[in-house]
């Protein structure tokens, strides 16, 4: 059953590289952005957390859209990425990932601030009187007591990047080999004559990522937990 | 010397207090609600008053005239709180090394081990808090902040979330801590009895004011609000 040829591995390998490039980018990112909706009050605080959670209530193909007249080569941001750092979005796996990480980001943002929500902050200002300055402070206690919050979220971001259909297809195409994910290439073979066995295949590779995916943050939630209350 | 001098206002309650303490232990009394964790939270930096100075040996930990308000990080003075405040992500050795390494002290084992004696808290380095008893807690609460060479302790009602038994169990710990530790401290309690086994001076404090300042002899006097001393009697 799961013989897969090797485009089909093209197209796992591809999945998986964008799911892991786009979660690990975001995520320093989302922490900041946690930390800053979670512990402070500015102007335009609703405007930003409205921003953020714009791609969960967007139609995909809208955030697609979206992404390729801004980040596209003749866009503002892109035309800027190209020249100055030489980085390409449009119709590459950059961009598939850029997709990817826009689209998991809400779902990797709120985790993680609920997460930093229900510290104790008792337990900061304790670390504040030993002589932890802000950074040391964030670095040894608020994030490792975040850190449930962060591996959900980080979970939560990989399995959208990994899922992810509109905003890719829409923004970076559906190239074998460069931005086909798992999900482009099962949509292809569903449209191709014969192609219904690859099709299942990949639907079965799907599904064991993220089962695989969803056990791993369980395991390592759990430790997390063990950590803090004893057994 | 801690010399202390502030006002402040919070919604239905106005602290205003002056004293000095020379050193050594000394008590800050006085009846639940009176202000004690507020002023102790200003002489740490966790508050900052609206108004005042408050000055700790050569050092202005805030001084509102100058706009010097010296950050917590900074003030290097140990804070016991009540409820212990361990963190629960780190052994107990890590925890009672923490300040140290904020400090980027070097590691003086010597002196880790002369502290861990004394508070006899050798059995539990490798312990998480989650599995220690109450009384434990507050013993390597006490360590936690030794350890970091502080310039004051502060210790607010370290004893008031532990049975009798842990209590007793405790007490003998803060007397060694008092004679052995040659660090200033401001032990802050509502219990009279603790307070003469442990302070040498005592500043009393009632409803957000110093109504007295004195010697132990002062607590003979406490009022019928405060827990009349029933066992520590007999050290008047």
């Amino acid at each position: 059953m799961l013989d897969l040829s090797p485009d089909e591995w093209t197209a796992v390998r591809l999945s998986l590289k964008i799911a892991v490039v786009a979660t690990l980018v975001a995520l320093p990112f989302g922490i900041a952005l946690a930390f800053l909706l979670a512990r402070k009050s500015f102007w335009g605080k609703a405007l930003l957390e409205g921003i953020i959670h714009l791609p969960l209530v967007l139609p995909p193909v809208v955030t697609g859209y979206l992404l390729l007249i801004s980040f596209g080569r003749r866009g503002p941001i892109g035309a800027f990425f190209a020249e100055q750092l030489g980085i390409v979005f449009s119709f590459r796996w950059t961009g598939a990932a850029l997709a990817c990480g826009v689209m998991g980001f809400p779902l990797l943002v709120r985790p993680i601030r609920l997460g930093i929500e229900t510290i104790d902050r008792r337990l900061e200002q304790a670390a504040a009187t030993l002589g932890a300055n802000r950074f040391w402070l964030f670095l040894t206690v608020t994030l490792p007591l975040a850190l449930p919050g962060v591996i959900a979220g980080m979970v939560l971001c990989f399995a959208k990047a990994l899922g992810e259909f509109g905003a890719t297809i829409t923004f970076v195409s559906n190239i074998p080999g460069e931005t086909q994910t798992i999900s482009a290439a099962i949509y292809t073979f569903t449209q191709t004559p014969g192609g219904d066995a690859a099709a299942a295949r990949l639907v079965v590779v799907a599904m064991l990522i993220s089962l695989a995916a969803l056990v791993a943050s369980e395991w390592l939630a759990r430790r997390a937990g063990t950590r803090f209350h004893g057994e | 010397m801690l010399a202390v001098e502030v006002e402040k206002r919070l919604s239905d309650f106005f602290l205003s207090a002056s004293f000095q303490t020379p050193g050594g232990a000394a008590g800050l009394f006085g009846p639940s609600g009176a202000g004690k964790t507020t002023l102790i939270n200003m002489i740490a930096g966790l508050i900052a008053p609206d108004r005042g100075r408050i000055v700790l040996d050569d050092f202005i930990l805030f001084d509102s005239a100058a706009s010097i308000n010296m950050p917590v990080h900074r003030r290097r003075i140990g804070y016991v709180f009540q409820e212990g405040r361990l963190f629960p992500h780190f052994t107990v050795a890590a925890n009672l090394d923490y300040g140290r390494r904020m400090h980027g002290f070097l590691r003086d084992d010597a002196e880790f081990e002369r502290i861990v004696a004394m508070l006899d808290i050798g059995n539990l380095l490798e312990r998480r808090p989650a599995k220690l008893s109450g009384g434990e807690r507050q013993r390597i609460a006490i360590g936690r902040a030794l350890l970091m060479r502080p310039r004051l302790l502060l210790l607010d009602e370290p004893l008031a979330s532990l049975d009798e038994t842990r209590k007793r169990e405790i007490l003998p710990y803060l007397e060694k801590l008092r004679d052995e530790a040659r660090v200033p401290m401001v032990y802050v309690s509502h219990n009279a009895a603790e307070l003469a086994r442990l302070a040498r001076s005592i500043v009393w404090l009632d409803a957000g004011q110093v109504i007295s300042i004195g010697g132990p002899e002062l607590l003979q006097i406490a009022g019928p609000e405060i827990n009349r001393p029933t066992t520590g009697a007999r050290f008047f």
